[in-house]
């Protein structure tokens, strides 16, 4: 984690570029919007991966999730979007409870096996109960309707209203990992035998970070669905389960800030890629990218910058324990 | 409750082994993986899903005939596992398993986009081989006899698997390396050549049940995607790691899901991860496994 006044400075920064991303040439500013919904969500996903070590395979769970409880409940008469934006976070932090309950005891691989494999149960919910879900087509989002007198139907006047969200939610997730309650949960990923033979009851610990990081991925899904103006199927697909991972390594592990970073090369890149004669095949170079991460900088980009630049920061993921001598 | 025949049951039966055998094959292959190197590899339905495209481009190409198939495809296959295992893989077994899972991950986006730009996303037929046409009488039904193969085929390859590993020097020697790799390597065992060998016989099963599939099914660059999140639920019911366990699971989850779909049709595809989410809750280990691989 970058604290202090260095971190108020990248904060205040990548606040700056989300001001004035819309204007920046060649943004289209739906895209500028994802961009901004899936930065929150590696943040949302950074607080329990990198502070509690626990690597989920089914956040999409919460992201698609939400998103298509704030479309239902838009299409069911809540004509409030702010409203709907609550109701799917609520949906978010009640699932992400139960799914914590059931999940958070256990670690490593089988801790990325269960929250996979709910987060199918979902999927394959959301595929069949038409009547409630679209099936296939996604859920429509209706209208977004107004906040404030000002209409969010107007994108430019949406992604404000999400970059004002996400800075929030940011600078709520920030808060909670520098605070002592961050402190005791990178104290567990270090050692969990050690936190608990002084006393901390790591599973509820560990439930808490898994509350708040499902939270905060549902409302980085809701307003990913507002943005564009449908929940779906792909939203809840366990393949953007590993897009949100991948973001989030490939700007750094538990570094906060990286993870947004990441987000935002990732999306860039899959834009990019897309306008060239390969077309739709971008998991071809997001693939090529993401491996390369994998082997030989997996500290991140924000994570190998940290480690150049201060030798001995501390960061997650970085001793070597040995599974299998080669 | 909808009323349900007995035949018609028996015929749901008979769908489930045949799922269960896929499921088993490819479950055997991820469980013995997983037991060697720890690894819970997310390209094996990448390796399932060549499988069946050597068996398509062979026929196509060079009519390779099906049974000629299930032999060259595993064999491809499986040397395509191990040159991934020696170039890539093997770079982070000492690192935390996470990070080779999410390696595995990111081969199978590269992969399957590579097969979609080569054989376009909407997949093709493969035909059932003569000899195999048709259906045989079972008594109470008539009952495709490609897919009565293909439960006989299942079977003798995972008891010969089963027995090969508990039984053989060479079974022997795998389980010694899975249990304790650097006491086996005090023996003078070359262990990282057995983890390379089993990593690409567990990529030659899934082409196996890949090649096996093709007739069934559309052979497409997303078939894998449809089995592997299954068969990551069905090797954690069997208990991760164990052979035994990743079979029985196997073949007993596919009559359960098949049967559970009579009963209530929407329950079909979840069923697999309801039961998974069970057992983990109350045998952590898994059905089969021992309680300390469960970390």
């Amino acid at each position: 984690m970058i604290a202090g006044r260095r971190g108020a400075l990248v904060g205040a920064v990548l606040l700056a570029l989300g001001l004035v991303l819309p204007f920046v040439p060649g943004v289209y500013i739906v895209f500028a919007i994802d961009l901004v919904c899936f930065a929150l969500v590696a943040v949302a996903f950074d607080v329990l991966l990198g502070f509690t070590g626990l690597l989920s395979f089914g956040h999409a769970l919460f992201w698609g999730g939400a998103g298509y409880v704030a479309t239902i409940a838009i299409a069911h008469g809540v004509t409030s979007f702010p409203l709907a934006l609550l109701a799917g976070v609520v949906y978010a932090f009640f699932l992400s409870a139960l799914v914590g309950a059931i999940s958070v005891r256990r670690s490593g691989i089988y801790f990325a096996m269960i929250t996979l494999a709910i987060a199918e149960i979902q999927y394959f919910f959301a595929l069949q109960f038409i009547d409630l879900t679209g099936g296939e087509n996604g859920y429509p989002v209706t209208t977004r309707g107004t906040l404030f007198g000002l209409s969010l139907e107007d994108d430019h006047v949406y992604y404000y209203l999400v970059l004002a969200v996400a800075t929030i939610a940011t600078a709520v997730a920030v808060r909670i990992v520098t605070s002592p309650y961050g402190a005791v949960l990178a104290a567990m990923r270090e050692n969990e035998n050690r936190a608990k033979s002084i006393g901390y009851d790591t599973d509820r610990l560990k439930l808490a970070a898994f509350v708040i990081s499902g939270t905060l991925a549902g409302l980085a899904g809701a307003l990913y669905a507002g943005a564009n103006r449908l929940a779906s199927l792909d939203a809840v697909d366990w393949h953007t389960s590993g897009a949100i991972v991948m973001m989030t390594i490939l700007g750094g592990i538990g570094t906060i800030y990286g993870p947004m970073i990441g987000a935002g090369l990732f999306q860039s890149l899959d834009f990019f890629v897309s306008k060239t004669p390969i077309g739709d095949k971008t998991n071809i170079v997001m693939g090529l990218v993401f491996a390369i991460i994998i082997l030989i900088a997996r500290r991140g980009i924000v994570g190998e910058l940290m480690h150049r630049l201060r030798p001995g920061a501390v960061l997650p993921f970085d001793d070597e324990q040995p599974i299998l001598e080669p | 409750m909808p009323h349900v025949s007995a035949d018609y049951l028996l015929i749901q039966i008979f769908n489930g082994l045949v799922n269960g055998g896929f499921y088993a094959l490819l479950a055997l292959g991820l469980s013995i993986i997983f037991g060697m190197l720890r690894i819970v590899n997310f390209a094996h339905g990448v390796m399932y899903m060549l499988g069946a495209f050597v068996a398509y481009y062979g026929a196509q190409l060079i009519h390779l005939p099906f049974f000629a198939a299930l032999i060259v495809a595993p064999i491809v296959v499986g040397a395509f596992g191990l040159a991934i295992e020696v170039t890539l893989l093997r770079r982070l077994y000492n690192l935390d398993p996470l990070y080779n899972l999410l390696l595995t991950f990111a081969i199978v986006l590269v992969v399957e986009d590579v097969m979609r730009l080569a054989a376009g996303a909407l997949g093709s037929p493969y035909e059932t081989p003569g000899i195999l046409a048709g259906a045989t009488n079972l008594g109470f039904t008539e009952y495709p006899t490609y897919r009565l193969f293909v439960i006989v085929v299942c079977l003798i390859v995972c008891a010969a698997v089963y027995v090969g590993i508990e039984r053989s020097r060479l079974g022997a020697r795998i389980r010694a390396a899975t249990e304790k790799p650097q006491l086996t390597r005090a023996f003078g065992i070359d262990t990282s050549r057995l983890v390379s060998g089993t990593f690409a016989f567990g990529a030659a099963l899934a082409a196996l049940a890949g090649v096996l599939a093709a007739p069934n099914t559309n052979v497409s660059p997303t078939m894998g995607d449809a089995v592997i999140i299954n068969t990551f639920a069905i090797v954690v019911i069997g208990g991760l790691g164990s052979i035994l366990g990743s079979v029985v699971a196997g073949f007993a989850l596919g009559i359960i899901a098949a049967v559970g779909a009579v009963l209530y049709p929407p329950i079909a595809n979840t069923l697999i991860f309801i039961v998974m989410v069970l057992v983990i809750l109350f045998r952590p280990a898994g059905l089969f496994g021992t309680p300390e691989r469960s970390a």
